[in-house]
């Protein structure tokens, strides 16, 4: 209900939501515009697929403050102890929960509500990239723009351990939502890697995190960045990463999604300067009612830059998946290699996959493809491996999992692959 | 830690496999119309016929292929009706075929899938698994037959494999899985050479007093590496002629026209 966020947006002004001014300005825009033009609709080319009725006809209340102990994070943390950990409770930073970067290394993890307030540099990036004129949900997110995760990497500075943004629901968040805000900048030939997730300790539990996140990637610079969305069955998950690379840059995004009853991320890279490479890989997985949906959305301004999407889907149950890629490729954007993958692997006879790819291409010296299957898995594999003694069950999980770790075998770090491919397993049933 | 115990090979009984009147169908069409052979341990039967005779078709049923229909006819394997059992119960007890074409798996290790083919089969004859470290150690041995490093392994299954590393890898999974029956399904298609002798040379060092092997071939060439007991001649979904070996050589001379004019003399 727009009147609720309207009533919403009030209480925060008047209770710290008013300051920064330049902070303060941007919110408001964000609340006009989210007030003008309300959530989607299926009429909305963008939202065809994907009925946000649940989410608009809601009223979520803020998510309050709750109390975590360390160990119920225990089965969402990983990698090494000494790595980076920003811990947010139903949107909140818990300082308590969270390990800070040893000040040796000269680079700044922390909340972003903190850098606000210490950091004047931030109105340069805060809130520019991500247009709250592309969706409702943004200009929403950025109406309630308080905290989130803080990363910067400053010029040629090597972020060797990877940080890992943690956002965690509790059974209090039942009814509220939170609208994380993440801003990372990992400037001219600094490397980074960062994990941002997402994750709720009620697994029944109702709740809608609306997150944006913002990246900035300087000259030659090199970042990971990781997203994994695992949240409540029930809930909704809305999210946008918005990427600019410099001259030189490599970005390589990989987004695990297998929560929400209604999940929909965006991922829009805007390649600023010629000889840019982006990566941009995919995995969902649904069961269920569940529905998730991608879009990706690549934008080749410059000459000599090269983009590589695979987005891979297992579809279960009743659920239902939407893929739309978009590729654009500017007059002046010649020599572009643009590379795009969508496969969808379905399970069941009730499962629904929408997929759209959307090229459009204005320069003639490019090459530029795309595909997109979906299928059912290989009889003659299965036969394969049954004819080698392994169980018709176990053969159907092992090329299941086969087409997952085709893509999750794509994430540089190790650390980082591992879990993934143990989250994979996890959810197609342990197979050794 | 001791090394785990080998799959080891069955020694059990000479008639490994009997095949009685044997007739399968794919969709309407009848592709076996009557097959009757026995196999015994220690013997290898090679299986010649034109194109369309049937002979792949054969290897496929033995192996459990849920493309064909099997609509008469008896195999018994072992005492046990083989037709009756699922394709991953039969290579269990011991039935193994290496497929014309190996199936391409990308995103599972040669090694994963490998190992999980081997634990499966040792849990189904009540031994322990092993573990990865473990599994090396058995490998070690098994890719010596194939003249392989142990590269191989971390490879996808299949996955960009050439031709003739896919037979290979087929030979290998037969060395490490110890089959009781070992079908061979034109396993000599599309090798060079080299391939050729390594692949040959793999399955001879598998030729066990106690392993019944069944080479089903369209070139008399791959015989002249693995030298058979006796062959089989394949035409209209029936074995129309058998021999000993000098039948294959007969048959390279004079083609398979020459035993189908016979037969329909007869």
């Amino acid at each position: 209900m727009n009147e609720t966020y309207q009533r919403h947006f009030e209480a925060f002004s008047a209770n710290g939501g008013g300051s920064p001014e330049w902070l303060a300005a941007r919110r408001r825009a964000g609340m006009d515009r989210f007030a003008a033009v309300g959530f989607p609709t299926s009429r909305d080319e963008e939202w065809r697929f994907t009925p946000v009725g649940p989410i608009a006809h809601a009223e979520f209340r803020p998510a309050p403050a709750a109390e975590v102990s360390r160990e119920a994070l225990t089965p969402f943390v990983f990698g090494h102890a000494e790595w980076p950990l920003l811990v947010f409770v139903n949107g909140r930073f818990s300082p308590a929960l969270s390990t800070l970067p040893d000040p040796a290394l000269g680079v700044t993890v922390g909340s972003l509500a903190a850098a606000i307030e210490r950091d004047p540099s931030l109105e340069r990036h805060l809130a520019t990239h991500a247009p709250v004129e592309e969706s409702a949900f943004t200009a929403l997110n950025t109406a309630f723009l308080k905290d989130g995760a803080f990363v910067h990497v400053p010029a040629r500075v090597d972020l060797r351990l990877p940080v890992h943004a943690l956002f965690v629901s509790t059974e209090a968040a039942q009814g509220g939502v939170a609208h994380p805000r993440n801003l990372f900048i990992v400037e001219r030939e600094a490397r980074a890697s960062i994990v941002e997730s997402y994750v709720t300790l009620a697994p029944g539990s109702t709740y809608f995190t609306n997150a944006v996140t913002e990246v900035i990637s300087g000259e030659n610079a090199w970042t990971e960045h990781t997203r994994l969305q695992r949240e409540s069955e029930r809930a909704y998950h809305v999210g946008l990463t918005h990427v600019e690379q410099a001259r030189d840059s490599h970005y390589r995004s990989f987004t695990l999604a297998m929560g929400g009853a209604i999940a929909r991320h965006n991922l829009h890279v805007r390649l600023n300067a010629p000889n840019i490479e982006t990566l941009m890989y995919g995995l969902y997985l649904t069961r269920g009612e569940q529905l998730v949906d991608n879009h990706t959305a690549i934008y080749h301004d410059h000459p000599n830059c090269n983009s590589w999407e695979v987005y891979k889907g297992v579809l279960d149950g009743r659920s239902r998946a939407v893929f739309n890629g978009k590729v654009f490729v500017q007059p002046e954007a010649q020599k572009t290699d643009a590379k795009q993958t969508n496969r969808n692997l379905i399970l069941s006879d009730s499962a629904r996959v929408d997929t759209k790819p959307q090229l459009e291409i204005f320069a003639d010296d490019v090459k530029c493809t795309h595909g997109a299957t979906v299928g059912q898995l290989d009889e003659v594999a299965l036969f394969y491996a049954r004819s080698r003694g392994i169980p018709a069950a176990e053969a159907r999980r092992l090329l299941t999992y086969a087409f997952a770790a085709e893509v999750v075998d794509e994430v540089a770090l190790a650390p980082v692959r591992e879990e993934l491919d143990r989250l994979v397993l996890e959810r197609l049933g342990t197979l050794v | 830690m001791p090394p785990p115990e080998p799959l080891g090979l069955n020694d059990n009984g000479d008639d490994v496999l009997e095949i009685r009147d044997l007739r399968a169908s794919a969709g309407e069409k009848e592709i076996l119309k009557g097959i009757s052979l026995t196999v015994n341990a220690g013997e290898v039967h090679a299986v010649m016929g034109p194109n369309g005779s049937g002979k792949s078709t054969l290897a496929q049923v033995l192996a459990g292929h849920p493309a064909y229909e099997v609509t008469g006819g008896s195999v018994t394997y072992m005492g046990q009706d083989l037709l009756d059992m699922e394709p991953e119960a039969r290579a269990q007890a011991g039935v193994f075929l290496a497929f014309q074409y190996p199936v391409e798996i990308a995103g599972v290790s040669n090694a994963y899938f490998l190992r999980a083919a081997y634990n499966e089969i040792r849990k189904s004859r009540g031994m322990e698994e092993v573990d990865p470290m473990d599994f090396l150690d058995v490998l070690e041995e098994k890719l010596k037959v194939v003249e392989w490093g142990p590269e191989i392994m971390s490879r996808a299954v299949n996955s960009g494999f050439s031709g003739g590393e896919k037979k290979r890898n087929e030979i290998l999974q037969m060395a490490v899985l110890e089959p009781k029956l070992a079908i061979l399904d034109e396993t000599d298609s599309g090798l060079d050479i080299d391939a050729l002798r390594i692949v040959a040379g793999g399955v001879n060092k598998l030729r066990d007093p106690a392993r019944a092997t069944i080479v089903v071939t369209h070139y008399q060439r791959l015989l002249n590496y693995i030298v058979p007991d006796f062959v089989h001649v394949l035409a209209g979904g029936r074995i129309v002629k058998s021999g000993g070996k000098e039948l294959a050589l007969e048959l390279e001379a004079r083609g398979y026209e020459w035993v189908g004019e016979e037969v329909g003399a007869a």
